[in-house]
């Protein structure tokens, strides 16, 4: 992050209801910021977009998971059945694949749901204890009833004054700054 | 989407709500509402219980599972019983917060947190069974692929490494997606409370969610992945657990039928016990206007429709027990009807199929009271169903001189009842430390919460 003569993270307004916050992030992007982020109570659909978000990888990765852990399921189980430890039972095939079947069909699951939940972590940098949101007192209230929206000082086009007067214009219950 | 609050008189949030007042109400059980006589009662009877349980344990590894009843021939007694009673049990909370969560089925959202918790607290009183039926558990280890000094491996072909993986699987899949669940409760109960320690706490737990909107879009698709994974693994774990006995050749195991029949009764008997544990919280906590009559009749309507599967299940075991015209399957089906212990079979089929019948009736299905009774009566005739399957096939198979009689020994007995202990006390302790009903999806219930682009949201 460049160095700004203004050490503050940003600039933070409060908006009543989730139309209004969705509103006034649509006209942010509209304006040209970037560096943005939108803070809600409750999942808002199409929010995530007008901030600059809104693509996940987690699909793909998910996918991919679930593939290794089902791979290595089977492989654990055709390794040991067949090279580690061959047992002969009444002459039946060592690598007898219908009975393997349970065992990599869970293994895919875990592989799976561990990668969506670690990866959804991860993509969302958490665990993170601290912010710089969190020295707001009033942004307590974005995990009940309130609305935020932040235009952060690293974006190209900020100003502490400008950008200040501009979140003004879209109609905020209030607008503070965000100490870094 | 229509809207489901337009429909009249039923509605799965109670008018005049808003953010803050779905928040306050919710958390408010948590941070601000003071221990209560009744709290206090059922975590003490729970607690009793679980000394009762741990008093068990401590007997079963000093002296070994001679204690139980168990002997030849009916080697698998109350242990197993129990495991597949709890175990399914705990497959509405999965039910309720992952298929309905992908039918879009809204009225789900007041009681996935606590169905979920209710999974996860079955889910350990089950894996308790198994580990202790195997006689010298501290070998528990065994049943895992860990590369060791003898070079043995497990046994793939078995139904019963199946079962480790697959309830292993599910117990950690089930507590992880519960947690993820809670997160963003998490933060707001971290950002509500005023004590520094609560706030350290939650702070925790909560990993520094802040609401984001760029993490809400990451959380709703990992949670609906995590759905559409648990869906599949829901299924798998009963129908692995059901061929613990289907792929043996037992008479009344082997039977095609029981992977179906199993899950089914597995959803039967978690949404009775749903329902046990909803309708007095509701009334405790004065949470009617979350969880509505409208929540309390749709999981009358699923009682019913399982229950008409499982009499499905039934009547099919009867039916190839002729049609199969094995000497050993019918004999089953007579001991069933007219041996030793045909009370239990009538008494299964009057709790199981008799019963639920009332919820026909919509009188029935709108009565707390009715629809408690019925969930008792379920609960007891599952595990009925469950002595019946195990008991009755083991003490009666091929040859008469094999032939046995099993009963509870009361060590069972404190067994059975220690594991409810245990059950009772991890559901009070969640009661008290952790939002009940999910707050954020409650948000979203909300008329204002539908601003999205298709104006709908699950």
């Amino acid at each position: 992050m460049t160095p700004r003569e203004i050490p503050i993270y940003g600039i933070v307004a409060e908006f009543a209801s989730p139309a209004d916050l969705l509103e006034a992030a649509r006209a942010t992007k509209q304006a040209g910021y970037t560096r943005t982020d939108a803070y809600s109570p409750l999942p808002i659909e199409g929010l995530a977009g007008a901030v600059g978000g809104g693509h996940s990888k987690l699909p793909v990765l998910v996918f991919l998971g679930g593939l290794i852990g089902g791979a290595s399921g089977y492989l654990l189980q055709y390794y040991t059945a067949v090279h580690s430890y061959p047992f002969n039972i009444g002459g039946r095939p060592l690598h007898s694949w219908p009975a393997f079947i349970p065992v990599t069909f869970e293994c895919t699951i875990l592989g799976a749901a561990l990668t969506a939940i670690f990866g959804m972590l991860a993509l969302n940098g958490l665990p993170m204890p601290y912010h710089p949101l969190f020295h707001v007192g009033r942004f307590a209230r974005a995990s009940r009833d309130k609305f935020f929206l932040c235009i952060e000082a690293r974006d190209p086009i900020f100003d502490a004054a400008r950008t200040r007067a501009f979140l003004e214009t879209l109609s905020p219950t209030a607008v503070e700054e965000v100490p870094s | 989407m229509t809207e489901p609050q337009a429909t009249t008189g039923q509605q799965v949030l109670a008018p005049g709500h808003s953010m803050a007042s779905i928040t306050d109400k919710v958390s408010a059980i948590v941070l601000t509402r003071p221990v209560g006589k009744r709290w206090l009662f059922g975590f003490t009877l729970g607690f009793i219980l679980t000394c009762v349980l741990f008093t068990t344990i401590a007997n079963l590894l000093v002296t070994g599972v001679g204690i139980w009843g168990l002997n030849a021939p009916v080697g698998w007694g109350f242990d197993i019983i129990n495991f597949v009673w709890w175990i399914g049990i705990g497959h509405a909370g999965t039910l309720i917060s992952a298929i309905l969560l992908l039918l879009r089925q809204n009225w789900r959202t007041s009681i996935n947190r606590f169905a979920e918790a209710m999974t996860l607290f079955a889910v350990s009183c089950a894996g308790l069974y198994p580990l202790l039926h195997m006689g010298r558990p501290w070998f528990f280890y065994w049943l895992m692929p860990i590369p060791n000094t003898m070079e043995l491996w497990p046994q793939w072909r078995s139904p019963l490494i199946w079962d480790v993986f697959a309830v292993s699987t599910y117990a950690s899949v089930s507590a992880l997606f519960w947690y993820v669940g809670l997160i963003p409760d998490l933060a707001t109960l971290r950002d509500r409370t005023t004590s520094r320690l609560g706030r350290m706490v939650y702070g925790v737990l909560a990993m520094g969610w802040r609401n984001s909107a760029k993490h809400w879009h990451q959380y709703e698709t990992a949670y609906n992945l995590l759905a559409g994974l648990c869906t599949p693994l829901v299924v798998s774990v009963h129908t692995v657990v059901s061929f613990d006995f289907a792929v043996g050749v037992v008479p009344g195991w082997h039977a095609t039928v029981f992977p179906p029949y199993f899950v089914a009764g597995a959803i039967f008997a978690g949404f009775a016990m749903v329902l046990i544990l909803c309708i007095p919280i509701r009334a405790v906590y004065g949470l009617q206007d979350f969880i509505t009559m409208k929540h309390l009749e749709n999981m009358g309507k699923i009682l019913l429709a399982t229950c008409l599967m499982v009499s499905y299940g039934y009547a099919m075991e009867i039916f190839t027990a002729f049609y199969t015209a094995n000497t050993y399957e019918e004999y089953l089906m007579h001991n069933r009807l007219h041996g030793p212990y045909a009370t239990s079979y009538y008494a299964l089929w009057f709790c199981n199929l008799i019963v639920p019948q009332v919820l026909w009736f919509k009188w029935a299905r709108t009565n707390v009271w009715v629809l408690f009774i019925v969930s008792l009566a379920v609960s007891v005739g599952m595990w009925l169903e469950r002595f019946v399957i195990i008991v009755l096939s083991l003490s009666r198979d091929f040859m008469p001189s094999m032939w046995g009689q099993y009963r509870g020994t009361p060590w069972d007995w404190s067994m059975y009842v220690g594991t409810i202990g245990l059950f009772i006390t991890l559901l009070f302790l969640f009661l008290r430390f952790l939002p009940v009903i999910s707050i954020f999806e409650m948000r979203t219930l909300l008329p204002e919460a539908k601003v999205g682009d298709h104006g709908e949201h699950s």
